[in-house]
């Protein structure tokens, strides 16, 4: 489908009509009525949307897999009161029905998605580097190059980093000595020196510590050569801290498979 | 606000899905104004509905006894056994008149943010079934989305070491349509499962 409009060219009122044109990932689908879908789309100018897509489970719909979960597209939209109206949309990659064909790779990424929803809890708030972030991490586990429980813990310690809740790992989260400490506190942010651990922090290996760090800096050739046993580790770390932020339970992170 | 059971009424038909608040009074005064006789044989439709439907206890489709009519049906060919995710779904399969299997409803899709994961699905009856050796061939019917084929990908990856053979149904252009308007993955699917004309 072709737009009058070039990409990024913003709102556009045709004089009664406000629409508008974007590019965003959808994050979730919800039935609506006989035929449609709410769509929830990050997109990366206008933030997270919510938008009605007309027809679209009917199997003649002119979107077809267009607006699955995890799919990226090109979006034609009409502002609504409260919520916006699909009018196109075209396919940038579809990196949902890809992942779709892997059920250890699509739990990870229904994983980033519901994150990715709730990092961003204000609707219509520009956030790009977490579009930036979901986009890449889609595009990763879609590629099935790399162990998708991998992709995932890098994802979310970085989409954690942008959203402010960033895990300290070089130094103490409490006091800031350098060095390698090997307590965590999720609660407190990051690992803890000796003399400022707190009741109840846990220990963590040197090599779990290593794994997150290089997620965090996206030195893949460094958490490549981890083992599983700090691969375990750092995930269990990665979700404890995840939730704690989050405040509330993913509800996919239950039915992550992480072999 | 109106009184008494006429409220009741509305606020339970604005409980049903679909319904608002302006739909179930608009249900509610033509029920008012309605025959009796017609609106006894829908109250008696609803209440015999929730006494007498379940599912039945083989392919958990809906039914009236302890099988459904398809499992008591012994024309059906034993050997077929067709994965759908809900009783509509057989319905708009036996539409077709070209199934003459057994169906297996998983009540559902696999749907991670949605909270539903294996478990919560009928694929642990589904396991128990095959494992007598009868059936030959299991279609996996489910819907042509992310959700169905990730439930798809899950079934096949669990029953294949079972030794049966696992089919997914044909997924391409629909007819009726133009090939311009087609997406790129349904074209690339049509691409994947295209088949020999005239030979």
């Amino acid at each position: 489908m072709t737009s009058p409009y070039p990409a990024g060219s913003g709102s556009c009122n045709h004089g009664r009509v406000p629409v508008y044109r974007d590019e965003g990932v959808v994050l979730r689908t919800t039935p609506l009525a006989e035929a449609d879908r709410i769509i929830t789309v990050l997109t990366r100018r206008t933030g997270r949307v919510r938008a009605v897509a007309k027809g679209v489970r009917k199997t003649t719909s002119r979107f077809g897999s267009r607006l699955e979960p995890g799919t990226y597209v090109d979006l034609m939209l009409h502002s609504g009161r409260s919520l916006d109206t699909v009018t196109q949309a075209d396919i940038i990659s579809p990196y949902g029905t890809t992942i779709a064909l892997d059920y250890a790779r699509h739990t990870a990424a229904a994983v980033m998605l519901e994150t990715a929803e709730r990092l961003t809890s204000e609707e219509r708030e520009p956030a790009l580097r977490l579009f930036l972030l979901l986009v890449g991490g889609l595009r990763t586990l879609a590629a099935g190059e790399r162990p998708p429980a991998l992709v995932l813990d890098a994802y979310l310690l970085r989409s954690l980093a942008v959203s402010g809740y960033g895990m300290a790992l070089d130094d103490c989260a409490r006091c800031g000595e350098p060095g390698q400490h090997l307590s965590l506190t999720v609660g407190g942010g990051g690992v803890v020196c000796a003399q400022c651990r707190p009741h109840g922090a846990a220990s963590v290996s040197a090599g779990a510590v290593r794994l997150l760090t290089d997620l965090l800096r996206g030195d893949w050739d460094g958490a490549l050569r981890s083992d599983l046993r700090a691969r375990r580790e750092a995930g269990g770390i990665v979700a404890a801290y995840l939730q704690w932020h989050l405040e509330r339970g993913l509800r996919a992170l239950p039915h992550l498979e992480r072999a | 606000m109106y009184e008494g059971i006429v409220q009741d009424l509305i606020d339970e038909l604005g409980r049903l899905p679909g319904i608002g608040p302006k739909s179930a009074q608009r249900i509610a005064f033509h029920l008012l104004a309605a025959d009796p006789v017609d609106v006894r044989r829908l109250a008696v439709a609803l209440t015999e509905v929730k006494e007498k439907v379940r599912f039945c206890r083989s392919c958990f489709n809906v039914a009236q006894a302890e099988l459904c009519r398809i499992c008591a049906d012994p024309r059906r060919d034993q050997t077929l056994i067709c994965v759908v995710e809900e009783p509509k779904d057989v319905v708009a399969i036996e539409r077709t008149r070209e199934f003459r299997g057994l169906y297996h409803v998983l009540g559902g899709a696999i749907n991670p943010i949605g909270g539903v994961g294996p478990d919560d699905l009928h694929i642990r009856e589904l396991v128990a079934r095959l494992a007598d050796g009868t059936v030959s061939e299991l279609i996996l019917a489910t819907d042509p989305n992310t959700e169905g084929e990730v439930t798809a990908s899950y079934l096949a990856r669990q029953i294949g070491p079972m030794g049966l053979r696992v089919t997914r149904l044909a997924s391409g252009l629909p007819m009726g349509g133009d090939l311009e308007w087609a997406d790129e993955v349904t074209l690339g699917r049509a691409f994947e499962g295209r088949r020999v004309v005239g030979a």
